[in-house]
């Protein structure tokens, strides 16, 4: 009995994952993975929380939570393209820093136990926003960019064979940066959405892994933007159905939780990483040739 | 030792830079923060036993990351280590046996379950050429499921009423120095841990070709190694390792486990490898320093509302300067010197 209640709350909690692991597709298109992308969530989340609270008015909120994406994702440029620090290094303490920042400045704001706060929340119609709705068109434009445009194809390039890339004309760092911009945007987003748009506040590390859910959905969705979203549409449904199936099922809950980890891992046994991934995917090394 | 000072200024720069930007006294920080972590012995056991997991689990990065092996499940095999001795320890008292021995067999089967945790997410890296990154990530969720249903279900205390397993007796718990305080012997399996570490990595056959693998696989090819099967290897002894910081904590300090029984070790694990130079000694110095960071940081409450979430902060921010220095050092070298 879906009904339309159902789906639309289906919809807002599967909205984060499924903002910040559309922009973490762009980004390993192009051949860096952000190990970060939970942090970015995370000061996204923050960010918007403060803003909204500051300004009244949640759509400046969602704005600083992007912003701090954003300036998130420029700290990516400049560590992973340009000094092409290792990038998993670099994604582990961006989260630590992430989490360290957030946590403090919210003790610092409102207190040590961090009480209950309330922020603006944005305003939607029959359950749904227009983030909700913009999610749906981003995804398509741009699986549309990524697959059909000049810059796409580019863009692809640099994560299966950047010499290539650079040898047909194209800057791979400009080209790396673009898709990090385009990722922290995602993730900025992603962490507003979930502060603003869903919990309506902020706590301590609120994000609670869903960036690496993010990044394993990734892999789930073969690095392919409408892929991705169904990936977390059904994440977001293995999430719902623990409840209904608590105690009515022989099954335990818990397997319906692990199993599109499951699904992406023996796809990963069965036809590795294939054609699909990017070759080039999380490779530090300057290109040779 | 150019690498310890340098790693040193980096440490004790960030620790001032965030004590400046988040307005705090400086001097009385740093005071309060020494006395939290080494001023009587509550706080020099404080912060061993937070060097204990941390050490622990830093070895395994250590190793898994010398080969070149990315290993960020640390937090999963830490989680499957302490299920298996959990259920190991369930076997035992229900066969009546509960003394040393006991206690004994419970840790081998953590360390086990990590290692195989570890050496499975490496299987299905190594066999289809990708990085374990993404790997390790996928079994991390489905490690937190596992516990999740471990005590829940079959590893449940006997009442039922919280997802937490059944309390170890006193006499399967690792041996404590004093009853007062939390401080177990874990600590000499965790030191013998760390030189055997050193040893294997610098002093044996097999550490070499681990480095040589990790350093350039190229080399490590043509010299007829066999690449995959030395990064299992490593992969497998750096679960091995995860998973005895599992047991360390299990049958050190709480004596059961619950769905957050693991407070991030694997995770932070990371940070403490790197900044230790990927060296076992190393790794032994910096998991001190972050041990007593994160023991001496509570008194920081004091002075601002934040207090230990600094550490985070200090934590990123140090992992980050010092791996932005190592690339600008690494561009400056001439080519073909790796």
């Amino acid at each position: 009995m879906a009904t339309w209640d159902s789906v639309a709350s289906l919809l807002r909690y599967s909205s984060p994952v499924a903002l910040a692991a559309v922009g973490e597709t762009v980004v390993e298109v192009s051949g860096i993975i952000n190990i970060g992308l939970e942090g970015m969530m995370l000061a996204g989340a923050y960010a918007a929380v403060v803003g909204s609270l500051q300004t009244g008015n949640p759509w400046i909120g969602v704005l600083y939570g992007v912003g701090a994406g954003i300036a998130f994702a420029l700290v990516n440029c400049l560590v992973l393209v340009y000094l092409r620090v290792d990038q998993v290094l670099a994604g582990t303490a961006m989260n630590l820093l992430s989490l360290g920042l957030t946590s403090t400045l919210f003790r610092a704001r409102f207190g040590q136990s961090g009480q209950l706060i309330s922020a603006p929340e944005i305003s939607r119609f029959a359950g749904v926003d227009v983030i909700i709705i913009g999610l749906a068109v981003l995804v398509l434009g741009l699986h549309f960019l990524i697959r059909r445009s000049g810059w796409g194809l580019a863009l692809r390039a640099c994560g299966e064979y950047p010499s290539a890339a650079r040898a047909s004309g194209y800057s791979v760092e400009m080209l790396r940066c673009s898709a990090l911009l385009i990722g922290g945007l995602f993730g900025g987003l992603a962490g507003a959405y979930l502060s603003i748009g869903i919990a309506g506040s902020f706590a301590e590390n609120m994000t609670s892994g869903r960036g690496f859910v993010a990044i394993a959905l990734v892999t789930f969705g073969r690095w392919r933007t409408p892929w991705v979203l169904a990936a977390a549409l059904l994440i977001g449904y293995a999430e719902s159905l623990q409840y209904s199936l608590q105690g009515t099922s022989s099954i335990p809950y818990q397997f319906f939780l692990a199993l599109p980890y499951l699904i992406a891992l023996a796809v990963l046994v069965f036809v590795g990483k294939g054609a699909i991934a990017p070759e080039s995917l999380g490779n530090t090394e300057l290109e040779v040739g | 030792m150019k690498r310890f000072l340098i790693t040193s200024v980096v440490l004790l720069a960030t620790i001032s830079l965030v004590f400046a930007i988040f307005q705090m006294p400086m001097w009385p920080s740093l005071q309060l923060t020494a006395q939290g972590a080494f001023g009587d012995r509550f706080g020099i056991t404080r912060t061993l036993v937070k060097t204990i997991p941390l050490l622990t689990a830093g070895l395994g990065m250590v190793i898994a990351w010398r080969a070149g092996a990315y290993n960020i499940g640390g937090e999963g095999q830490f989680i499957i280590g302490s299920v298996a001795g959990a259920w190991m320890a369930k076997t035992m008292m229900s066969l009546g046996s509960v003394g040393a021995a006991a206690s004994y067999a419970v840790l081998a089967v953590c360390v086990l379950g990590g290692a195989m945790y570890a050496a499975l997410a490496g299987w299905i890296s190594f066999r289809r050429g990708l990085s374990p990154v993404i790997v390790t990530i996928l079994l991390n969720f489905v490690a937190s499921q596992v516990l999740d249903y471990a005590v829940r279900g079959p590893l449940q205390e006997d009442t039922h009423a919280v997802p937490l397993t059944q309390t170890l007796p006193q006499s399967m718990m690792l041996a404590r120095f004093d009853p007062q305080l939390d401080l177990h012997s874990g600590i000499y399996i965790t030191i013998a841990a760390m030189l055997a570490a050193q040893v294997f990595l610098f002093r044996t056959r097999k550490g070499f070709q681990i480095r040589l693998v990790g350093a350039s696989p190229q080399a490590a090819r043509s010299a007829g190694l066999n690449e995959v099967r030395l990064k299992l290897l490593a992969m497998a002894l750096s679960g091995g390792l995860c998973g005895l910081a599992g047991g360390l904590e299990y049958l050190g300090l709480a004596g059961q486990i619950g769905v957050s029984s693991s407070q991030n070790w694997g995770f932070l694990a990371i940070p403490v490898a790197v900044l230790g130079g990927l060296t076992p000694l190393g790794c032994g110095l910096s998991a001190l320093f972050f041990g007593s960071l994160f023991a001496g940081s509570q008194q920081l409450a004091r002075f601002s509302n934040s207090g230990s979430t600094l550490i985070y902060v200090m934590q990123g921010l140090a992992v980050l300067a010092f791996v932005m220095i190592e690339a600008r050092n690494k561009r400056l070298e001439p080519a073909g010197e790796v």
